[in-house]
């Protein structure tokens, strides 16, 4: 009786399938193992991203950051979760010199953690299910593990990366080769200078996009934030200061720089 | 044959968002004769993607693939009927479809970048990408 799912051995073919799903106000791709669709861990990642919007969304007038933010209630009455993130936040905020903050602009607002927070979690349930091999891209920041196969001698590839060319719209800047590690992204070239620096109010600028690389989206997600938010000079400092991160940046102009850490990521085009 | 698809998803995606700039509409199109696949070396193969109806006419584009890489991007029909058009055939599809071939050369399973919105993923590499499996 012939199957549709490969027998297991050093050259099985993992069948990998796609999905993108609408969520938090972009897209979240899925690229994951057949197996993923069958036992429901892709099915629950994309719940629990959909219960992050409900919960976290400051867009949702109902949505327990809204109340937090209204001072309607307190976070222990909010999801256990809140209690989770702010955590998160602060200690990202006292780590960056508060150029992190859960409160950009001064509203209550910790979406520059919630959503790579999300995506790293929603690979998490893939993993936990006994994937090894997935990709999640949350709107342009990636969590992958494993890599993608089988190559000539039946082993796993990194998964291959680009680098969104911030002033060359289309083009990509470079390709990172990831294996459980995140990529994550922050630039003006989707939504325009939006990234505020929390010491000036003002637009961050100086900066047309840096990508930050390291074991966790939530992390390298909330550092990207805060060193687009310091602008060309201090990022360059404080990004080599990361114990595990890697950063690279592309200026206004279009020069480029990365930190020490971050040549080994580059993969050859 | 997954990243043949995926260029021809970037490249009439490409072309739908050039062509939208227009500020007119027409009908009228010219068909350019496809290659002939017997005129293919041995090992190439052309694969034509379906017409995408744009608001300015119909666009059609072709790859030729060899082992499973793009060597070439036709554009087999394309709006012809004004000087704007004449210059998206001069000049945007030559780049487009060098960008195409660059992006397909590169290899890639998913894209970094500034947060894109719902709308802006629609335009995005990543959206051709998850398009093409």
């Amino acid at each position: 009786m012939p199957s549709a799912t490969p027998s297991p051995g050093a050259n099985a073919v993992t069948v990998q399938v796609r999905h993108a799903e609408h969520v938090m106000g972009t897209v979240v791709s899925f690229d994951v193992p057949v197996s993923a669709r069958h036992d429901g861990s892709l099915d629950a990642a994309i719940r629990w991203l959909h219960w992050v919007d409900r919960v976290f969304s400051p867009y949702r007038a109902d949505s327990d950051v809204s109340l937090l933010a209204r001072a309607e209630v307190s976070v222990d009455a909010c999801a256990p979760e809140m209690a989770e993130v702010l955590a998160a936040c602060a200690s990202v905020r006292d780590l960056s010199g508060g150029y992190f903050t859960a409160a950009p602009g001064g509203q209550f607002d910790p979406s520059g953690y919630v959503k790579g927070w999300a995506v790293e979690r929603a690979a998490a349930l893939l993993a936990g299910a006994g994937s090894a091999d997935h990709v999640v891209n949350g709107g342009g920041d990636v969590q992958c593990a494993g890599g993608r196969g089988p190559d000539g001698s039946g082993g796993r590839e990194p998964w291959r990366v680009g680098i969104a060319d911030p002033l060359r719209p289309g083009r990509l800047a470079l390709v990172v080769a990831a294996s459980d590690c995140a990529v994550a992204t922050s630039g003006t070239a989707e939504r325009g200078p939006h990234i505020i620096d929390p010491h000036t109010g003002r637009p961050a600028s100086g900066l047309a996009s840096l990508t930050i690389v390291g074991p966790s989206l939530a992390l390298a997600d909330a550092y990207a934030t805060a060193a687009f938010a310091m602008g060309p000079a201090r990022a360059r400092d404080w990004t080599a200061s990361l114990e595990g991160y890697a950063a690279f940046a592309i200026t206004g102009t279009g020069a480029t720089w990365h930190t020490p850490g971050f040549a080994r990521h580059i993969a050859a085009v | 044959m997954r990243r043949a698809i995926l260029a021809v998803t970037a490249t009439v995606a490409g072309l739908v968002a050039l062509l939208s700039f227009k500020t007119h509409s027409s009908s009228e199109r010219t068909v350019a004769s496809p290659e002939p696949a017997a005129s293919l070396p041995p090992g190439e193969r052309a694969i034509t993607g379906n017409v995408a109806n744009t608001a300015y006419g119909p666009v059609q584009v072709q790859v030729v693939v060899a082992t499973s890489k793009i060597v070439k991007v036709n554009v087999l029909e394309q709006p012809e009927s004004t000087e704007h058009d004449l210059q998206i055939g001069q000049f945007a599809f030559p780049k487009l479809i060098g960008e195409t071939l660059s992006a397909q050369s590169a290899r890639i399973d998913s894209v970094s970048g500034a947060t894109y919105t719902s709308g802006g993923y629609i335009k995005s590499l990543q959206s051709a990408l998850d398009n093409g499996a």
